[in-house]
């Protein structure tokens, strides 16, 4: 069954690529690239006026399955995936109970095979049950398909078991994913700590509980040679620090969330728990510092820290309801509204930052629009509006501080190895 | 009239609001003088306190201040929160305002959740202190008792001393006296000063003897170390020495200062009890002041007009 995808604008700087051109994917397998191309049988997509690219990956998203279906599943995760523009996620491992062993990463793995609209490769715990205290059985993790390793969630509090995570990694070329947050500094905090915090009475984090974790990733990155990929950059500082390790060669990649990128403390204008995520949203100063540092090559990826969280949960005091927002739905059209539009990113740093970036850094399965290739595909109509609502989401969960905007950059069409995900922006079942 | 619905913070009252309730205080105290202390204003009207936090000092206030003004007044002690898997917030709202009342006082553990009481009630809103956030009408009855001791408001400076940043009597006695004029400044070791004092508006030292001469108002905060795990201060004896008001202090000071503390006082501590006896020290007054002060409140925001009340 062959499909042609005719007259996109078709983005790929991996293989040099920038033009409008045609697609023919056949058998789950991109066959040819090039202008004018006709297919005597299969099935003709009109492209025209929308970008066509490398399949985007998130590497931050919370699935919830096992232990809170009622906030997200496998399935619906990769729904929300798909309509966003993804064709692949990697799930993070602070499931109930905690994914730190190999039957855990198989269910992943398996549940994925059967219900996953798009690719879902599992992250391991980097210790037992996210306690700190002990390994998890990490070679058996990667044997059962585990691309990373990490206590998101919590971050490992002491630097000796850091460090002995990193060595016992480091053996494997494994990856360590750092949430990075030193809870004796962060203590109870919901917001940033400064302006914000003062005003509105909440205890507040400083972007040093940040910092100081960080800088310690990266020293021991440097110490055991293990590649280390620190989550959810927040701070103008913690960027810096990357920066510098990068410059003396460390092996370090970062990431940053569309909402640190797109909202900053002044948002928070009520006690709106939509806006509690962690790291809380920091100041304007340090919002422009993690726009520069996309420019400059310090992040790596955008990454959407998606974490679904029922609504009677979100309805509590600020203080009292749980950190985190879904995004993998609004990512690609805050990128191109905020970013793409106003001629601040292009195409290209697109896909450098949600498709490349992010693989490499995970040591994903390289995508390329090439033949030989798997159809893994994103396609965006970057002039189609999206209505930020209640109706058009998919994911089970509705915690979004964007709701009720209405952004631009419409992912349209999704192949994963050739199969509809997405289609006319609709989302395919499987 | 007030130019608000609700009292969540001291934001939401401008100058001439703050003008007016202690206007109206000052004829509501002359009724708390006389020996039948009850007005029929507010026959008829439902009160409710809903306190998720204990708090009997502030209860008993607004429950006589309700009474004095003949409106029914309730108690609904909620379990403090959804983490004691009680209902939620909104769930409480909901059950109110299916109750009809007409102004519902919260005390609340957490910062915000008057806010979102008045996000989903018909009833007027007062915030009877919500977390480390705001205590507006502790700040007015504080500003009400400071202009019967002074005479005056605009103008004077108050040190508010002690442990800033766990106190939602600083939180919202600092934006009342600049509303009104006069010049806060926050005391106290950097361990327990917030992150940004700047943005209350308030000036900051960490000497209590060198800004004492300049002070009119000396206001006390109670010391509550243990809300906090890592001990801010190296001893709570360091703490009295360095922070405490003490008679030695009190003869340093303007002869006109006066000496006030929100309470329940810690003697020995940030207050010593010489001190907290002495006619320099208002706190009785300040409680006094409550009754009235929050007797205004529910009236003017029920729809009373102006001072003439009390006549
Ligand atoms: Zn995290």
């Amino acid at each position: 069954m062959a499909l042609l995808l005719k007259g996109g604008r078709v983005v790929d700087p991996a293989v040099g690529l920038d033009a409008v051109a045609d697609v023919v994917v056949r058998d789950g397998v991109i066959v040819e690239v090039g202008q004018g191309i006709t297919i005597p049988k299969g099935e003709t997509i009109d492209c025209s006026g929308t970008v066509v690219m490398p399949g985007l990956v998130d590497v931050h998203t919370h699935l919830r399955e096992p232990g809170r279906e009622d906030e997200e599943t496998i399935a619906t995760g990769t729904a929300a995936a798909a309509h966003g523009g993804f064709t692949a996620v990697c799930a993070m491992p602070n499931t109930t109970p905690v994914c730190d062993t190999g039957a855990a990463v198989r269910f992943v793995v398996e549940r994925a095979q059967e219900q996953g609209l798009v690719r879902v490769h599992p992250v391991g715990a980097l210790t037992r049950g996210q306690e700190g205290r002990q390994l998890a059985e990490i070679g058996d993790m990667l044997a059962e398909g585990a691309v990373a390793f990490s206590d998101d969630g919590r971050g490992i509090q002491s630097a000796g078991m850091a460090r002995t995570a990193m060595e016992y990694l480091a053996g494997f070329d494994a990856l360590y994913v750092g949430h990075c947050e030193d809870e004796s500094l962060a203590g109870g905090g919901a917001v940033n700590e400064g302006v914000v915090s003062t005003r509105m009475g909440l205890p507040g984090q400083p972007a040093a509980a940040e910092e100081v974790m960080v800088a310690r990733e990266v020293r021991l990155a440097e110490l055991t040679g293990c590649r280390v990929h620190i989550a959810h950059v927040s701070t103008a500082g913690s960027l810096e620090l990357v920066r510098q390790a990068k410059r003396r060669g460390a092996r370090v990649t970062c990431e940053v969330t569309p909402h640190h990128l797109f909202l900053d403390e002044d948002a928070i204008v009520s006690y709106d728990t939509d806006f509690k995520m962690n790291p809380p949203l920091r100041t304007r100063a340090d919002r422009e510092a993690l726009v520069a540092g996309l420019l400059d090559g310090t992040v790596d990826a955008i990454a959407t820290d998606h974490a679904p969280h029922a609504a009677h949960e979100k309805e509590l005091e600020f203080e009292l309801a749980p950190f985190g927002i879904i995004g993998l739905e609004t990512a690609v059209p805050l990128v191109v509204t905020h970013l793409v539009e106003p001629g601040v990113l292009g195409w290209s740093d697109v896909v450098r930052l949600m498709s490349h970036g992010p693989r490499a850094a995970f040591g994903l399965p390289e995508v390329r629009i090439a033949p030989g290739m798997p159809a893994d595909i994103t396609v965006v109509d970057p002039d189609a509006p999206v209505d930020v609502d209640v109706a058009w989401l998919k994911s089970k969960s509705r915690n979004t501080p964007f709701k009720g905007q209405t952004l631009r950059g419409r992912p349209t069409e999704v192949l994963v190895g050739g199969r509809w995900a997405l289609r006319g922006g609709e989302v395919v079942p499987l | 009239m007030l130019s608000c619905t609700h009292i969540l913070t001291m934001d939401d009252l401008t100058p001439d609001d703050i003008a007016l309730i202690l206007d109206t205080a000052d004829s509501f105290a002359e009724v708390n003088e006389r020996r039948i202390k009850k007005l029929p204003t507010l026959r008829g009207r439902t009160i409710v306190n809903l306190f998720f936090e204990p708090s009997t000092r502030t209860r008993t206030s607004f429950e006589i201040a309700a009474k004095r003004l003949s409106a029914d007044g309730v108690n609904f002690s909620a379990s403090a929160s959804a983490t004691a898997k009680g209902e939620s917030l909104r769930d409480t709202a909901k059950t109110l305002s299916a109750m009809a009342c007409d102004l519902v006082v919260v005390r609340h553990r957490y910062a915000g959740a008057p806010q979102v009481l008045a996000e989903c009630m018909d009833a007027h809103i007062v915030n009877g202190g919500d977390g480390i956030h705001q205590h507006p009408t502790q700040a007015l009855l504080d500003l009400f008792t400071m202009r019967r001791a002074l005479g005056r408001l605009e103008g004077i400076t108050v040190g508010i001393v002690g442990d800033i940043a766990h106190s939602r009597v600083a939180g919202s006695l600092v934006p009342a006296l600049r509303m009104v004029g006069a010049r806060p400044i926050l005391v106290g070791p950097k361990t327990l000063m917030p992150a940004r004092p700047d943005v209350l508006g308030a000036e900051v030292a960490y000497s209590l003897d060198e800004v004492l001469p300049e002070l009119d108002v000396a206001y006390m905060l109670r010391v509550q170390f243990e809300r906090d795990a890592a001990m801010p201060i190296p001893s709570v004896r360091e703490y009295a020495r360095l922070y405490g008001m003490n008679a030695a202090r009190l003869a340093r000071a303007k002869p006109e200062m006066i000496v006030m503390h929100p309470g329940p006082m810690n003697r020995g501590v940030e207050i010593s009890s010489d001190v907290a006896d002495s006619p320099r020290s208002v706190v009785l007054d300040q409680v006094n002041a409550g009754v009235a002060v929050r007797m205004a409140v529910m009236y003017l925001l029920l729809g009373g007009e102006g001072s003439g009340a009390a006549a």
